[in-house]
């Protein structure tokens, strides 16, 4: 059965008849990247209202491939459970070239992590569950179609205009977060430029329920037999839905392709006769991004800020990050414990992101659509030494897989600390006790003490870990022991083997004004 | 290290014999095929980022 769309109910909102006070927040866009948002700023305290065109979740399954990270994130919001159980955990990939499979990968190779690499689930499930949580939560101000046809900045207030079936109505903000997507109203109405590159090629994507026990793989073909000469993916999802992706060439017709009597004989290709389609799409791709993310009082997140291609699921788990990284500082700001400057941090780490993204994911959309000559003619040997030399399957560029962003810092480190929890990047996980390190640090700052206490006289919490194997393979190395400090969207701020009072203090006062 | 653009293998002359009887009997596909081949194999051997942008600036090079 195809996904039963059940609108949200429409209530007029106060302001349609009453002027309202002004609102600390505004989001825009209750996609996953609204969603996550109005709940992160809620779980921090601060109230927002989330405006939405429309009354539904996610038309088709648009992002399945949610990351680590993501599940990271949705743990804090209250959705990791929901998600994971629903969802279809999946860790090996399988690679073809003609017929034949060239290698496979496995992500789950490491141990000792709450989240596994990835979970395949149609964003309307996802959204579903955000949306839930976001009508029980008494911070979140949900109202759908809600369509905001008009934005201006004066002074430190932001003015929205809003659209509702019953007309329309004003509201005011301190910050104005735009989760609008990819067509978002707010960047045409700021007439900002949204500059990259656009890919000719066509890809027919589709949702397609079957009976039968296909393992959770990701499949990935290039030139297979059954598609002509051009690349195909399979990947499963919940509910015995099944997501294929086919190229098609840059000439094809969209809404020629989109005809079941053109769409069902590829499909039938690819897994035989027995399966019903549920959903299907035609799609060409884009890598770009805004400049910048922050406009005065009003801040970019998600698809409005960046678009890639899907190969490499880097669109909503980068949105999700966009709001890892934003929740804390926004909400720091409007309790003035920290400067407004810290948003400037926001652009830039987000910005480094983005084109961190863009950059995988167009050479990744290269890879699989070559231009004829040399790029075509590598692009072919690269596959065909994948059979023969072990080196060139890491060659093979199906998508490299989301991973968060290593944000660029000066902050102090020691080199001789293990390189995945360097400053700037994601804390890693590891057992602690009955739980989890991540779940331990929650949502504030922390100093992590690794084998040694912290020194005296510090106004931060501290946290002593359990020292395991895993946790001295990923914050030890070869040191007796380390200090970390830990922002509160988990990213390492600054670390040491040994530290005093006043260069945390440092570190401290560098992670509120959010320099680099 | 830097690049070595000074002669640097033994007996050259018999290499580049080696090279072109590898191409004998190929059409012009096959042979551009076995050349890009060829390439990316040297290239992971060689590894060294730095060697490898030094030699394509050389090939470039008029
Ligand atoms: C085929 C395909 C496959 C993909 N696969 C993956 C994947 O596997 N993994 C992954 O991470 N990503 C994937 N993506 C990308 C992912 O779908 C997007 O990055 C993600 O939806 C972005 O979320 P968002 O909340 O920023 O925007 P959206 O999901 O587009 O949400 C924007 C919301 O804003 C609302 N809105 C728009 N304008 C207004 C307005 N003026 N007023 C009020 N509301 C407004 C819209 O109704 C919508 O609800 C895929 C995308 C496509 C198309």
């Amino acid at each position: 059965m195809p996904y039963d769309y059940k609108p949200f109910p429409y209530v007029a909102p106060p302001g349609l008849t009453t002027p309202e006070p002004r609102h600390k927040v505004i989001v825009v866009g209750a996609g996953p990247v609204g969603l996550a948002m109005a709940l992160d700023l809620a779980a921090r305290g601060v109230p927002s209202v989330l405006l939405d065109d429309n009354d539904v979740v996610s038309v088709g399954s648009r992002a399945i491939c949610w990351s680590k990270r993501s599940l990271e994130l949705f743990d804090r919001l209250g959705v990791a459970d929901k998600v994971l159980g629903k969802g279809a955990t999946w860790s090996v990939g399988r690679v073809c070239h003609g017929d034949d499979e060239i290698f496979s990968f496995d992500l789950a190779a490491e141990p000792g992590h709450r989240m596994p690499p990835f979970v395949n689930l149609q964003q309307y499930h996802v959204e579903a569950f955000l949306a839930e949580r976001a009508l029980a939560e008494p911070l979140v101000d949900l109202r759908f179609r809600n369509r905001v046809t008009g934005i201006d900045q004066t002074g430190d207030t932001v003015h929205v205009t809003v659209k509702t079936p019953d007309g329309h109505y004003a509201l005011t903000a301190d910050y104005v977060i735009a989760c609008d997507g990819a067509r978002s109203t707010i960047r045409a109405i700021l007439d900002l430029d949204f500059d990259g590159e656009l890919f000719e090629e066509r890809f027919l994507i589709a949702d397609i329920e079957m009976e039968g026990d296909l393992p959770s793989e990701r499949w990935f073909w290039f030139e297979p037999g059954f598609h002509d000469g051009q690349s195909a993916l399979l990947h499963r999802q919940a509910d015995n839905v099944y997501r294929i992706d086919l190229q098609l060439g840059p000439d094809a017709d969209p809404e020629e392709e989109k005809k079941p009597e053109k769409v069902i004989p590829r499909i039938e290709k690819v897994v035989g006769p027995d399966f019903e389609l549920d959903w299907v799409s035609i799609y060409s791709f884009q890598c770009r991004r805004l400049k910048d993310f922050v406009h005065g009082r009003v801040i970019f997140a998600g698809d409005s800020a960046h678009l890639v291609s899907p190969f490499g699921a880097r669109g909503g788990n980068g949105g999700l990050q966009d709001v890892d990284n934003l929740g804390w500082k926004l909400a720091a700001v409007l309790d003035g414990r920290a400067p407004e400057s810290l948003l400037d941090s926001y652009n830039r780490e987000r910005v480094q992101a983005a084109d961190e993204n863009i950059v995988q994911s167009s050479r990744a959309t290269r890879f699989m659509t070559p231009a004829n000559g040399a790029e075509r003619l590598f692009r072919d040997q690269v596959l065909a030494l994948a059979r023969k030399a072990p080196f060139a399957r890491g060659w093979v560029n199906s998508g490299r897989l989301s991973t968060p962003c290593v944000y660029a810092t000066t902050a102090p480190d020691d080199p001789a600390l293990p390189p995945v929890s360097r400053p700037g990047a994601v804390a890693p996980d590891a057992p602690q006790g009955n739980g989890w390190l991540l779940n331990a640090l929650g949502r504030d700052v922390v100093l992590l003490a690794v084998n040694c206490d912290a020194p005296a006289g510090l106004d931060v919490p501290v946290l002593r870990i359990e020292v395991n194997d895993l946790v001295a393979e990923r914050y030890l190395g070869d040191a007796e022991r380390a200090l970390y400090l830990v922002r509160p969207d988990q990213v390492i701020a600054a670390r040491w083997i040994e530290a005093d009072a006043r260069q945390v203090r440092k570190a401290l006062a560098a992670l509120w004004e959010g320099r680099p | 290290m830097s690049l070595i653009a000074t002669p640097n293998i033994d007996d050259h002359d018999a290499f580049y014999a080696e090279l072109l009887a590898a191409h004998r009997g190929l059409t012009e596909a096959q042979s551009q095929a076995l050349n890009a081949q060829l390439v990316l194999i040297l290239a992971n051997h060689i590894g060294d980022r730095q060697i490898l942008r030094e030699a394509l600036e050389l090939a470039r090079a008029r």
